[in-house]
């Protein structure tokens, strides 16, 4: 944890932690903690009192219809986003990770869409798939479908995925690559001399030895469904129609601010910061079974 | 080596060249837009081909912005951007270097409650605690700031535990050789420290700035006036008004410029790049 050879001073290590720290309180913590407080109160409809309510927030929430909806829309999203992107770049690492001419070029060809901004990505894939000037919707309609996203919710949905999967495509493709070429070279072989086939040795040893790389990406993939999808949302559908495409950030923006509900939007994100330390702690647990590995 | 057939070699170079069209195909149809005129756009009859107007589309982008919608040139909002993103990379980067300095080479009083009430801020990222952060910020007259813009994102445990992780494995012999110099704990931290940190300090860079620059949801609660928006916050503003209006050329245009630097960034300076995108997931 710390080294053996270090520095007496008194002051000037807190001096070197003060402006981080200052940051952390100020911006973090205590508005953590306003979130937690304000959980608890109800503000009346003009913001002139407030009322200690205990967990009426949360009780309200619980009961209402269109949190439940979208605590499981926002599953639905992270697990279809992540087995979506997550196999299509496993599929393409397994490519590049071969002996390929090019392969380098390959690589920088598919990492970029890193650097696009989620409400960019929304902008880019409504207008290919608007339902008026879409350059893919006829082909859309000419396999038979009304489309619609604008209209449609199952649609709205179905776009958002996959707006949001094609974004995370270089970041798993980026990941599983190193995992891949992680994999020593003399395990493959010694597979091969034993007979096993190319699909055979991929399901037999080298699926099962990217297993840490698929279980990190996963949780990544769903903390990423979970928070960096709002900006393709609010670019492309608003929530809506209806709100068949509100996730769970998503309808903190909105009862807080279109809303003015601030109680329920605090209770909304104490429950959020409640899930965020659990994927985390799954996600540091898995840290450690890699150091065991 | 595992021997590769010829038949296998080849199916994989057309996989991975569907994979690069599917990628890049959005970002096509984003830029040929960009070159076209909008009534066609309108019309639902976009060309697949580079249009004429690529000039004109874009030199109204960037000096003029939208007719409509958002007044303000893109050019200044790229300024925007840009600004957020070298404050929020640096200001991260110089504020973390320091404090993992402190808790690593020196022991004080406090030293493990103060690493761990920066490292739980890892589990709290912005979009749980907007409002609070919102009214913090604007109780502290920062609105409409480059402070309020970057500030709240500076804080953050990952760069920290970067860093932290980086000087434990620095050879304590330095810290004595330099010792035997007469040097100071900041002498230390500038000569010998620092230089050694360059590569992990430009990785890290890569990262955050991008993610500086693609920020949406923090400068859209705090941003009001026209002029202070960052490039995210005008496209979204551009296709705002009902669909007959929107200047598609112009969004699409704006849409290029917004991709146009952290691409580079990544393309440019790729190993950085990945070595920093591997190292802040640890």
């Amino acid at each position: 944890m710390q080294k053996q050879a270090i520095f007496q001073s008194k002051l000037l290590p807190y001096a070197l932690v003060a402006p981080q720290l200052a940051i952390v309180l100020i911006f973090f913590y205590w508005p953590a903690l306003q979130a937690v407080i304000q959980s608890f109160l109800l503000q009346d409809a003009f913001g002139l009192s407030t009322s200690f309510v205990w967990f009426d927030n949360y009780l309200e929430l619980i009961k209402e219809r269109a949190y439940f909806e979208a605590i499981l829309r926002t599953f639905f999203f992270s697990f279809a986003i992540a087995v979506s992107s997550l196999s299509f770049a496993l599929l393409l690492a397994v490519m590049a990770d071969k002996p390929l001419r090019g392969s380098m070029l390959y690589r920088t060809l598919l990492i970029w869409p890193y650097a696009v901004a989620p409400p960019v990505v929304g902008v880019l894939w409504i207008f290919m798939l608007h339902p008026s000037l879409g350059v893919l919707s006829r082909y859309v309609r000419a396999l038979g479908i009304d489309w619609n996203p604008l209209l449609d919710g199952d649609q709205a949905a179905a776009l958002i995925i996959l707006a949001a999967a094609w974004k995370q495509i270089s970041y798993n493709f980026l990941f599983f690559l190193a995992g891949l070429q992680s994999i020593p070279r003399s395990v493959l072989e010694a597979a091969a001399i034993d007979g096993a086939r190319p699909m055979r040795r991929f399901w037999t040893v080298t699926f099962p030895l990217l297993s840490p790389t698929i279980f990190f990406l996963l949780v990544v993939n769903i903390v990423y469904a979970f928070f960096d999808t709002f900006g393709i949302i609010d670019t492309m559908t608003r929530g809506g129609p209806g709100k068949s495409t509100e996730t769970l950030v998503y309808k903190v923006y909105s009862d807080g601010l279109l809303g003015g509900n601030l109680g329920s939007s605090a209770a909304q994100s104490v429950i959020l910061m409640i899930m965020v330390i659990v994927l985390t702690g799954i996600q540091f647990r898995y840290v450690e079974r890699k150091v065991t590995y | 080596m595992v021997e590769e057939e010829g038949f296998r070699r080849y199916v994989a170079h057309i996989i991975l060249w569907i994979g690069i069209a599917i990628v890049a195909f959005p970002v096509y149809i984003a830029i040929v837009a960009s070159t076209q005129d909008n009534a066609l756009i309108a019309n639902g009859q976009m060309s697949l081909l580079p249009g004429g107007h690529f000039f004109e589309t874009y030199y109204q982008t960037i000096f003029v912005g939208t007719s409509g919608s958002t007044r303000e040139p893109v050019g200044n909002m790229m300024l925007n951007s840009l600004v957020t993103a070298l404050l929020i990379a640096v200001g991260k980067i110089a504020i973390s270097i320091i404090s993992a300095y402190a808790i690593v080479y020196f022991r004080f009083p406090f030293r493990m409650p103060i690493f761990w009430l920066i490292f739980i801020t890892l589990m709290l990222p912005v979009e749980v605690r907007i409002y609070p952060t919102y009214k913090i910020v604007a109780d502290l007259h920062m609105l409409d700031s480059y402070a309020g813009l970057s500030l709240p994102l500076i804080a953050s445990a990952t760069a920290t535990l970067l860093f932290r992780q980086f000087f434990m494995t620095v050879p304590d012999e330095l810290l004595e050789a330099s010792r035997i110099d007469g040097a100071g704990p900041l002498r230390f931290f500038w000569d010998t420290l620092l230089p050694l940190s360059r590569t992990n300090m430009a990785a890290l860079f890569v990262i955050l700035f991008i993610l500086g620059w693609n920020q949406y949801l923090w400068p859209l609660l705090i941003t009001t006036r026209d002029d202070m928006q960052t490039i995210q916050i005008g496209i979204r503003k551009m296709i705002t008004t009902t669909d007959a209006l929107t200047e598609w050329p112009i969004v699409m245009a704006t849409a290029v410029l917004a991709m146009l630097p952290p691409v580079f960034v990544v393309v440019a300076m790729q190993k950085l790049f990945v070595r920093g995108l591997v190292e802040t997931e640890k």
